[in-house]
């Protein structure tokens, strides 16, 4: 490596910054079927599996866009957080705050109108999620304390407040002992159409857009970017940093929040534990595959549910733990953090020159 | 007392493994590199504690390869942060999925074998203590070695010519590099020995503490620690309080557990979490001029010897 220098690319085509990205996931999935080799699991059978699983039949398709939807909305909330650089890595708490929220009105709320119980629900895991998430950004904002460490503290407390309800006040007496709700009436289930598909697919889609919007086009997003480039900077042109940070991280934890509405009310009917398999984290991923661009979202999204569909087949076909995928979720992460150096850097040798040379 | 000395006892041997992964990420973040991968690395060394001392029969050997373990998997961490100069958060994320990931998929047939770990005993004098002895000095080896770590570390990092170079390292790169101190090299090397320490916590977790595999068996104690350092203000020995204290929450959860009370397991259960929330807040409000006591300057910025700033 003597004498070789990293020089820093001036502006990277697009050309190359796909292809590096591109790149990256090949290595990613490369270094994942040599570990699996290496742990007694044949790499090209668990990568068939995996494709056959998901993209192999309509039903295994739809199972994919299915998945998509969750980490599509979870990865939104990511975007809007990362990009004022606050580290929101609560996501799966703020959706589980949601969904709690969702079903505490589907139980307490008492209202026959379907499109008054769906509009109360949407309001409520908005807000409660929010709220969930604006803890930490308050606490941020005012003694900046971390907000990694407060994220995640909210992912754990709200696990142990979902295991509270569900294993007490809110459990199925007809459930076997399984920790779970009653069934949703028909009336608190959004619409669900070809099979397990469901209103929860527009909701990603406007969301991405409006998010999408919201950075790019206003005012109020471009606060947002300056704080996240450079919060000093933010500061002196007198940009709120105290209000604005609240501020990504209620939205922030409100999109997190409609998740886990749009999960139970749209796919489960029904409030169960482990509802959300690590849907926070893995939004946390595709927000950073994606360069943090809303639009790309839902595309990366996709194709993170390819693996975590393939994931479960994995589990169903050949035995392996569901935690398995998050070998591969962890190697994208290094491969395409790895590419980033190669997408804004290049290796160079400088001439130096030789001392016969000067002579 | 006789109430009371149970429950210390018991937080003594339940903040010992967050200990141990405290004490790594110190290392890792005085020299300026923050691994929040610890949950990660804490699990895979618990398997491979696991799984050499089912092996091997010695949990000593266990320990050691929970060690090398936690060291091998953040090199890539290393790689990715000090020589790519990578974003730290970013891999340090990455990092904690592939430890439970490679942890859950090596560990798949072995969850709930027990193994025969390490014993405690009673250590000669001191044990004898009144109140002391029984809280501190009827453990298992581990514990009175991290007494030692623990007290080692303090006197390196603060009274030593290398532990200057470290904190050199982390507060201004720049200036330790015209001083002639490698800073990648004290990165990489500090970095790994974290990482190694955060193994080694996980193989106490399952060579002593639990004597047994379960996946995710960590239950989040990674995370802790990484907000345990803060809580530290990366000093070892107000680290080690935060430890202890912790270990306590943890210990009296159990014993209300066991002791079947009418408060809910789940909220008991959220105890330590909420606890290490609330000591984040103290000590950051505690903090007033909004950048913390104590955090090294360069803490989480790479460091690129041909660029200047």
């Amino acid at each position: 490596m003597r004498g070789w220098r990293l020089e820093r690319r001036v502006s990277p085509s697009a050309f190359w910054s796909a292809s590096v990205t591109t790149f990256s996931i090949l290595a990613a999935l490369a270094l994942g079927g040599l570990l699996m080799a290496l742990m007694d699991v044949n790499p090209a059978k668990a990568y068939f599996e995996i494709l056959r699983g998901s993209l192999g039949s309509w039903y295994g398709f739809g199972e994919t866009i299915v998945k998509a939807i969750p980490i599509t909305l979870t990865g939104l909330a990511c975007v809007l957080a990362f990009r004022a650089a606050i580290w929101n890595i609560g996501a799966e708490g703020q959706l589980i705050v949601g969904a709690l929220a969702a079903t505490a009105f589907v139980r307490y709320s008492h209202i026959e109108n379907s499109f008054g119980i769906l509009c109360g629900m949407f309001a409520a895991s908005g807000i409660a999620g929010g709220l969930w998430g604006a803890i930490p950004g308050f606490l941020k904002g005012k003694w900046n304390v971390n907000e990694i460490i407060a994220t995640l503290m909210g992912n754990y407390i709200a696990l142990c407040l979902m295991d509270f309800l569900l294993y007490g006040a809110w459990k199925d007496p007809m459930s076997m002992g399984f920790p779970m709700t009653a069934p949703f009436p028909p009336g608190a289930r959004l619409w669900v159409f070809a099979g397990r598909l469901h209103a929860g697919l527009f909701i990603a889609l406007v969301m991405a857009v409006v998010i999408h919007a919201t950075i790019g086009l206003t005012q109020w997003g471009f606060e947002i970017r300056v704080i996240g480039e450079n919060r000093k900077a933010a500061w002196y042109v007198g940009i709120g940093i105290m209000k604005n940070i609240v501020l990504v991280m209620f939205l922030s934890g409100a999109i997190a929040g409609l998740c886990g509405m749009s999960e139970v009310a749209g796919l489960h009917g029904r409030l169960s534990r482990g509802f959300s398999v690590g849907y926070g984290f893995t939004g946390v991923i595709v927000a950073w595959l994606a360069g943090l661009n809303a639009l790309l979202l839902p595309f990366v999204a996709f194709l993170m549910g390819i693996l975590l569909v393939g994931g479960d087949t994995l589990q169903v076909v050949m035995g392996l733990p569901l935690s398995s995928v998050q070998i591969f979720q962890g190697l994208i992460l290094f491969c395409v953090l790895g590419g980033d150096i190669f997408r804004n850097y290049r290796l160079r040798r400088p001439h130096v020159t030789k001392r016969w040379e000067a002579a | 007392m006789d109430v009371l000395i149970p429950i210390l006892a018991a937080a003594v041997r339940s903040g010992t493994p967050v200990a141990y992964a405290v004490m790594g990420e110190i290392l890792a973040e005085r020299s300026g590199v923050m691994n929040l991968g610890l949950e990660g690395l804490m699990l895979f060394g618990a398997f491979a504690g696991f799984s050499a001392t089912r092996f091997t029969g010695s949990p000593e050997l266990g320990l050691a390869a929970a060690f090398a373990a936690g060291a091998l998997v953040t090199l890539i961490h290393a790689f990715l942060c000090v020589t790519l100069g990578g974003n730290q958060t970013v891999s340090g994320l990455a990092l904690a999925m592939f430890g439970g990931g490679m942890s859950a998929m090596l560990g798949r047939n072995h969850i709930g074998e027990t193994i025969k770990g390490l014993m405690p005993f009673d250590f000669p004098v001191l044990c004898r203590i009144p109140l002391i002895g029984p809280v501190f000095f009827r453990h298992d080896v581990m514990v009175y070695i991290s007494f030692l770590l623990v007290f080692s570390l303090s006197f390196f990092i603060f009274r030593t010519r290398p532990g200057i170079n470290l904190r050199a390292v982390g507060e201004n790169p720049r200036a330790a590099d015209a001083m002639g101190i490698s800073v990648s090299r004290v990165r990489y090397l500090y970095t790994l020995a974290g990482g190694g320490l955060a193994g080694l916590a996980g193989g106490y977790l399952s060579v002593v503490y639990s004597q047994m595999w379960v996946e995710g068996m960590t239950a989040g104690r990674g995370w802790i620690a990484v907000a345990l350092v803060i809580f530290g203000i990366w000093r070892p020995l107000r680290a080690m309080f935060g430890c202890y204290l912790f270990g306590g929450i943890d210990a009296l959860q159990l014993r209300m557990q066991a002791a079947g009370t009418s408060i809910p397991a789940p909220i008991l259960l959220m105890l330590p979490y909420l606890m290490t929330l609330g000591v984040l807040v103290f000590i950051s409000i505690r903090s007033k001029s909004g950048i913390l006591l104590g955090a090294p300057a360069s803490l989480g910025a790479p460091f690129r010897r041909e660029e200047r700033e």
